[in-house]
This record gives C-alpha cells, sequence and structure tokens, in this order.
C-alpha cells in the first residue's frame, strides 16, 4: 500500500512490518516521531511488542541487549548525543553477538546545540563493531529496516540504519508499504540458537582471558566479512519479493564513467541531478553511492572505480586532524590495489548546511580542472 | 515391606544447592554466600543480570559458571536497564513466571548505576534488583564508594583522609520511589534473607533488596569473622533489619532489645582502627540516631499502614 510517510514513520512501519518484540527508547529531536507512532501501534495492539519507555539512551541500548539475549526481537532508534551516550553499550551488543536493529537519525554533535544533519554521530560508532547503512530516501528507510534484521539475525551482529535528520526524517515522501504477509514469508520469527534460558542455563560475556579473547574478535570479523556477501544476498532476496534491490553499493551511471562522484546519505540524490545535468553537455561522470560503511564494500568499490581517471569524494562529516571519513575509507582499500588516480576529498554540508546542485557542480568543476587535490581537504561553502 | 513412615521436616532454609561448588570469591566472601542462599529462595526459574563487580569475577572465567541459572553479564551502570529488557522479553515470549534478578554491588547500585535503578524503579519493573553491599569498590581494589561508611579507610579514602561522608541511606531512596517492596537481608540470618527473597519473588512490580556482605579483604578482617562481623552489625542497630511495602509501611523484622556497643562492630575491622575514641562516640550517635528515627517509622506504619 503507497503512503505519504515522513522518515521516521518510515522507520516505525519498518519496524512493525519485521515485528519487533521489544523496543526500548528515549526521546531526542529529530527521533522523536519514531517512538510517537511506535507507541501508538502497540497501545493499539497492531504490534505484540513490549514498549520500554527508558530514561536514557544508554539504557535503551542495555534494555535491547537484554531482551535479545533473553530471545525476543529488539529494536530502539536515537541521534547524535543520544547514540554516543550509547556508545559504550553498542560494543557490548556486537561483542555479545545480539542482532539489535537500530535507526539513527544523522545529527551533528554539539556544541553548539544544533539539530541539523551531519554525519559525525555515526561515523563515531564506526568501530563499535556493528553494521552501519546509510539511506537516501524513505522508501529505503522502510526497506532497509526490515532487510536489516534478516542480516543481522544471519550474521549475529547488530545493524545500525541510518538517514539524514530533517533532509529525510522530516521529509514526507511516497512510501510504498509492503504487506505484512508478504514480509512475514521473507522475515521469520527471531530463533536464536542460544539464549538465556532457566531450561539450559549458560553464562555470557563472562570472564574472558588472553587465550580466549581474541578468537572471539576473530569471529566477529569473520562475520562481518560474511556480511558483505549477506547484505548483497538478502538485498536481492528481498528485490525479488518488492521490486526494490538494495547492494553495498548503489551506482548511478557510473559504468561509462570517466570521473566517479562518491556519495552518502541524501547528497546522492542530489547528485544524480548533477550527474544528468552534466552529461548533457557531454561529461562522462557517473554517482557511486555507499550504502555499507560496516562492513565496507571494498572488493565492490575496486571494481566500481577499475579504469576511471578521477574519484571525487564528498563527506558531510569531518576527522578533526585529518580528512572526511569516506574519503579516508576510500582511498586506504584502494591501496593495495592497481587503482593509482587523483581521488579528491571534499568536506560540506556540516550542521545541515545545504548542498545544492551548484555546489556539487562546483566539485565536480574542481575536480576536473585540477590535475591532483590541493589540498587534502577541500573545504566547499565554508566561510572561511 | 512396609513403607517406611517418614518424619516431615519443614525447613526454612530450602536443602538443594543450586551454586555450584568452586568459585572465585575471596575467602570469607559475603556475597558468595548471599548468591548461595539467594538461590535457594528463588529457585531454578531465574535470569540473572550481573553488570561489573565482584561477582562479574567470582561466577568463573569462560566458559565456567558457577552461578547454575542464566546469567548475562553487562557493562557497569546496566543492571536495571539489562534486567527491564530481559522482562520485557520473557513477557512477550510468554516465560512471564521467569523471576528476572539483576545483581549488583554497590558501586553499580548507589553510583554508576542509579539512575538505571530509579528509572526502573519508577517504571515499576517486574524485576529484583540486589544490592550486595561490601561499602566500597572492592573488585577494583577497595576504593570508596556512595556505600562506603563514615570513618572507613579504603585506597582513595586514606587514613589521614578517612571517610568523614555518611553512608547513601539506599533503602530509604528506594522507599521514595514508592515500589511495592524494599527489603535489607544480612548473610548472618539466612533465615530472614531467605523469607525476603521468596516473598519479593511472589509480589509483581519492583523489588529492592539490599545485602549486608562483609569483605575480609576490603574491611580489613579475618575471613573467618565474617559471619560474626555480620551479626554484629545487627546486634549493635548498625544494620537494622526492616522491610518497606509501598515505600510506607515499615516493619522491624529483628528485634535488637540489648544493643551492644558499635565499637564492638568496628573493632573487629582493621578499615576502622584509626578512629579515635571521640569519632567512635560520633559513629555510634549516629547509630542511634538512625534507629530511633527507624523505629518512629515503624511506629507510624503500624497506626497509618496497619
Amino acid at each position: 500500500m503507497k503512503k505519504v510517510l515522513m522518515g521516521n514513520h518510515a522507520i516505525s512501519y519498518g519496524a512493525t512490518l519485521s515485528r519487533v518484540q521489544v523496543i526500548a527508547a528515549y526521546p531526542i529531536t529529530p527521533q522523536t516521531q519514531v517512538v510517537e507512532l511506535l507507541s501508538e501501534i502497540v497501545a493499539n495492539g497492531e504490534l505484540d511488542a513490549e514498549f520500554i519507555k527508558v530514561e536514557s539512551e544508554h539504557s535503551a541500548m542495555a534494555a535491547c541487549i537484554g531482551a535479545s539475549a533473553a530471545g525476543a526481537r529488539a529494536f530502539t532508534a536515537t541521534s547524535s548525543q543520544g547514540l554516543l551516550l550509547m556508545h559504550e553499550v553498542l560494543h557490548w551488543a556486537s561483542r555479545a553477538r545480539l542482532p539489535i536493529v537500530m535507526a539513527n537519525i544523522n545529527r551533528a554533535i554539539s556544541p553548539g546545540w544544533t539539530i541539523w544533519t551531519d554525519q559525525n554521530d555515526s561515523l563515531s560508532q564506526r568501530d563499535t563493531g556493528w553494521m552501519q547503512i546509510y539511506t537516501a530516501d524513505n522508501q529505503e528507510v522502510l526497506d532497509s529496516i526490515i532487510i536489516g534484521y534478516k542480516v543481522a539475525e544471519k550474521v549475529s551482529i547488530p545493524l545500525m540504519i541510518v538517514l539524514d535528520a530533517f533532509v529525510l526524517s522530516h521529509t514526507y515522501e511516497p512510501v510504498d508499504v509492503p504487506d505484512q504477509e508478504k514480509i512475514d514469508k521473507f522475515l521469520p520469527p527471531y530463533k536464536p540458537k542460544i539464549k538465556l534460558d532457566p531450561e539450559d542455563p549458560h553464562a555470557f560475556g563472562g570472564l574472558t582471558a588472553p587465550n580466549i579473547y581474541m578468537e572471539f574478535q576473530y569471529n566477529h570479523q569473520q562475520a562481518m566479512m560474511e556480511a558483505k556477501k549477506i547484505i548483497n544476498e538478502v538485498g536481492k532476496e528481498y528485490g525479488d519479493i518488492t521490486g526494490r534491490y538494495y547492494q553495498n553499493l548503489s551506482p548511478y551511471k557510473v559504468d561509462d564513467a570517466e570521473y566517479v562522484v562518491i556519495t552518502t546519505g541524501t547528497i546522492s540524490k542530489t547528485t544524480n541531478i548533477v550527474v544528468d545535468k552534466l552529461r548533457d553537455s557531454g561529461v562522462k561522470i557517473g554517482n557511486l553511492r555507499i550504502r555499507t560503511l560496516r562492513p565496507f564494500p571494498s572488493e565492490e568499490i575496486y571494481e566500481q572505480l577499475k579504469g576511471k581517471k578521477k574519484v571525487f569524494v564528498i563527506d558531510r562529516n569531518i576527522s578533526f586532524g585529518n580528512t572526511g571519513i569516506f574519503f579516508q575509507e576510500v582511498k586506504a582499500s584502494l591501496y593495495n590495489t592497481d587503482i593509482r588516480v587523483p581521488i579528491f576529498g571534499f568536506v560540506t554540508g556540516l550542521g545541515g548546511r545545504d548542498v545544492t546542485p551548484e555546489l556539487i557542480e562546483e566539485i565536480v568543476n574542481i575536480g576536473i580542472k585540477n590535475e591532483k587535490p590541493e589540498e587534502e581537504v577541500i573545504w566547499m561553502g565554508v566561510k572561511k | 515391606m512396609t513403607e517406611k513412615k517418614k518424619r516431615k521436616i519443614s525447613l526454612s532454609i530450602p536443602a538443594e544447592e543450586i551454586m555450584r561448588p568452586g568459585n572465585l570469591a575471596c575467602q570469607g566472601c559475603g556475597a558468595s554466600l548471599a548468591m548461595r542462599y539467594a538461590l535457594k529462595a528463588l529457585g531454578r526459574n531465574v535470569i540473572f543480570d550481573i553488570p561489573a563487580c565482584c561477582w562479574s569475577v567470582i561466577d568463573g572465567p569462560f566458559p565456567y559458571s558457577s552461578i547454575g541459572v542464566p546469567l548475562l553479564h553487562m557493562a557497569f551502570e546496566t543492571a536495571a536497564s539489562t534486567a527491564s529488557g530481559i522482562r520485557a522479553a520473557t513477557k512477550v515470549l510468554g516465560k512471564e513466571d521467569t523471576t528476572v534478578v539483576a545483581w549488583a554491588g554497590d558501586g553499580g547500585t548507589f553510583d554508576i548505576g542509579f539512575q538505571a535503578l530509579s528509572g526502573a524503579a519508577e517504571r515499576n519493573e517486574d524485576i529484583i534488583y540486589v544490592c550486595y553491599d561490601n561499602e566500597a569498590y572492592m573488585n577494583t581494589g577497595i576504593q570508596r564508594s556512595g556505600a562506603t561508611p563514615y570513618g572507613a579507610w579504603t585506597t582513595t579514602t586514606p587514613v589521614k583522609h578517612y571517610k568523614k561522608l555518611p553512608k547513601k541511606d539506599i533503602i530509604e531512596i528506594m522507599a521514595a520511589h514508592r515500589i511495592p517492596y524494599v527489603a535489607n537481608v544480612n548473610i548472618a540470618y539466612p533465615e530472614d534473607f531467605i523469607r525476603k527473597f521468596k516473598k519479593a519473588a511472589s509480589i509483581k512490580g519492583t523489588k529492592f533488596i539490599h545485602v549486608f556482605s562483609p569483605c575480609p579483604p576490603g574491611w580489613k578482617m579475618k575471613p573467618d569473622d565474617t559471619i560474626k562481623v555480620a551479626k554484629l552489625a545487627v546486634q549493635t542497630r548498625v544494620f537494622p533489619l526492616i522491610e518497606i511495602e509501598h515505600g510506607i509501611k515499615y516493619t522491624l523484622n529483628v528485634k535488637v532489645n540489648k544493643p551492644k556497643p558499635v565499637f564492638e562492630y568496628l573493632k573487629l575491622q582493621g578499615r576502622f582502627k584509626h578512629l579515635t575514641e571521640k569519632e567512635v562516640q560520633r559513629i555510634q550517635e549516629d547509630v542511634d540516631a538512625y534507629w530511633d528515627y527507624i523505629m518512629k517509622k515503624v511506629e507510624f506504619s503500624k497506626e497509618y499502614a496497619g
């Protein structure tokens, strides 16, 4: 059924269709409509779930960990400061190998107080051992929650769906809400192999000496690498029933391109407009949107960039003292390959500043015009 | 063969041992005994979560576990929130008869985990929250906590600057949340201990149990004095054994008509040995005043809560 949904409500419907059993959440702008709608859905009896209205995001994730370890499908949603407060228990969730799914609405970090979008909140959690998927429209948000559970439960790793504050969270778009029946076939109930069970008592997460700790980390990493494949497989399976296919990468006119812009989130949608415009004037350009940050699809990125002349990475984030984070990721993944082309790193749109088609066109022109990047970080639209 | 007529003995302490032999507790550990009694009272249909505390170690290294029931180890400040999640899962999975227990030390309860505990109590989560209180961060090597009593030495309150602040009154704080059941227990009074755990398990909503739990290395006392010291805490009125229902109804569970001087309790513990006579007198006065305060509440309860 087609509905006109804001991104936040797309999350709520995604969680409902996934038949989540325990929700634990704490309000934060711009996430609140996610939990408001879910509260209503649970209160109406449309979803058989327990909703714990916790007193902090830290407790939200802790409750999800308890619920998931006890065998329930658990869900939460947060943003920015809330995600940062969760940091410790995000690590716990992944190292406990619990397939929790959460939505994070990308909001910049304070001070100064801000509620507008950039990616530094979720990127600060890059190494927590979670999978991270960056979405570009509300349809993808809803679909990714459902796909997310299937992936997470297959590899026993939690998964974070990331979307831009306001640009998606509060913007209404037409969204196809799939039939519950169809989703039930795609996503069966969560049946963990092992859980907290009085009939089969085990201790989880106890004292782990150097003789065994490393093996847990190795297994976690192996599962992550396996997830690269699983995300594509499950994305295809979902596409076969809905017509909407999702993969680690979402390339747009990359095949015959000489220049490739690398984007994430909603900036990629704007970039597609610029690609079309520039192609009309004869510039052979494409846009490679990275959906999956962890696991990082290095091999697929290599395949997409093979034979290209130049690459322009647009980051809506900054790692102070270095560069934009996707820029680092892309460069590092190519170092041991035969690709030796200039890669430009642009930082823009921090704290919700608009990233317009004009600005993206300027980025492309700088990239094409200059043989090599003159600066390690090229700030766009900043008042210096 | 005629069937022998068996004598029926009703034991106030269940004979079944759920805790397995062998764990990593220190000699004379009060917390180890506390777990043994708690499990006897609660039986096997339980799920525990344990945040960072001595029990994170006592249970044993992976893959061993001495507790004998399902246990989720968790981060320091999450005992109550994790238990809330476990409880929600058991509800939605149709296992409401399972008792969910958060088992934390005093640091994880009085200090770092207090927000989560207060939140869970306000939501009246159907859990038993147990704080085994050894009055300092013992697992990290005896640093002061919000539960360290006035006058005590710890590694962060050295003798020259011993703690000159009172211990938080945790059961009063929890009673102020108006949860159905708050009680304290003492490992030297196992019958009272077990009765209260059983009672807690029979009540819906948040139950908070404060366990007096001596720590020989941290209190600088002999391991074989654990029970003696624990008993003296009650006999000197340092630790009045009470229960508080719905935040209003106070009951005294062990009468202490002829209290021993507090000095009897203090003198067995090296952590108090620097105290002057004047300081001991001050502690005695504090103990007397607190006892009177609690007894007034007990009296009031008889009139008001019937």
